[in-house]
């Protein structure tokens, strides 16, 4: 009998615990299919120098990153000094993909908060955005020599997360 | 002067027909746009939401029904590249198992708990009293035939 009442009570907590799991999910980080696979080709124009292109195949036997991002984008505020300091330390090419964005802004942007990118191009009408899956900006993605996307960071790049997702794979993928 | 009526006829008519394929086409886009999920604003379809991300998508399932492609080459175009998330209908496999089958195994469940209860209670209930009362009954009873 003893053991009966304390029924409902195992049931709270086990409902407790799920609801409690349930809030260190992060429902907006969807999963990317494209991890491990292929980076999507693109041919786009630089920001910089608008007659000048970038194609994916110009990336290839380099470890680089690829930053999604817009002078629109709020969250890219919070990223982007994080970006200038690790742009620094030259430990590897980021290609800025300036997502749906004006010109104008996009360039008022990089004077002021400073360039960390090799270079950016330009997805005006976010179509190259479409093919890599891109949902929110920013988002920042690992790609290997072989062009294959090895990981995506969604959300702004911390410190924290550049020192503990990015960088030990960084490491490895150039050890490689 | 027919000659020009006939031409005004015939532009009349290709226009209206012309119209005619863009409401269809339309109607299709949105019909195959509420099975996707818009992944800005995760409880609305890319037909509802009106994210720039959605805007976006409808165009590009617009493009490519208008380039004569099925409704399941545009559906696997947008998994290929948003993941299964993106269908609000996923597909049955190893990893959404327990989606699809939690719901029917917690009624099964639930079924199972209610029925071996409502047995326990009716064996409760058969039970055969204990002796004090059953000589009690008689005793009644007892009473009863020799008023009778």
């Amino acid at each position: 009998m003893k053991a009966k009442a304390l029924i409902p009570l195992a049931l709270f907590v086990g409902l407790v615990a799920l609801l409690g799991i349930g809030l260190t999910l992060k429902p907006r980080e969807i999963p990317s299919p494209l991890i491990d696979k292929p980076a999507p080709a693109f041919n786009l124009p630089q920001l910089l120098q608008p007659d000048a292109r970038l194609s994916l195949p110009d990336m290839q036997g380099k470890v680089w990153l690829l930053n999604v991002w817009a002078s629109w984008c709020v969250a890219c505020r919070e990223e982007h000094p994080v970006l200038v300091q690790f742009a620094k330390q030259n430990v590897l090419p980021i290609i800025g993909l300036n997502y749906k964005d004006k010109r104008p802004d996009a360039l008022n942007w990089l004077k002021e908060g400073g360039d960390p990118y090799t270079l950016s191009i330009v997805d005006a009408d976010g179509r190259v955005g479409i093919d890599y899956g891109v949902y929110g900006v920013p988002e920042t993605f690992l790609i290997d020599r072989n062009g294959r996307i090895r990981y995506k960071h969604i959300g702004p790049v911390t410190p924290e997360a550049l020192e503990k997702e990015l960088m030990p794979r960084i490491k490895e993928l150039q050890g490689a | 002067m027919p000659k020009l009526i006939l031409c005004l006829l015939l532009c009349l008519t290709s226009l209206a027909s012309l119209a005619q394929t863009d409401t269809a086409l339309e109607a299709h886009v949105m019909k195959l746009s509420e099975e996707l999920r818009c992944l800005v604003c995760q409880n609305q379809s890319i037909a509802e939401s009106q994210a720039e991300l959605a805007q976006d998508l409808r165009r590009q399932v617009r493009e490519m029904l208008a380039a004569g492609k099925s409704d399941d080459e545009v559906r696997s175009f947008m998994v290929e590249r948003y993941g299964d998330f993106v269908l609000y209908e996923p597909p049955v496999k190893r990893s959404t198992l327990l989606l699809w089958l939690g719901p029917a195994v917690l009624l099964l469940g639930a079924l199972g708990a209610f029925l071996w209860r409502l047995r326990s209670r009716r064996q409760e209930q058969a039970e055969v009293p204990d002796a004090a009362a059953l000589e009690k009954a008689r005793a009644l009873l007892a009473e009863q035939d020799t008023k009778g």
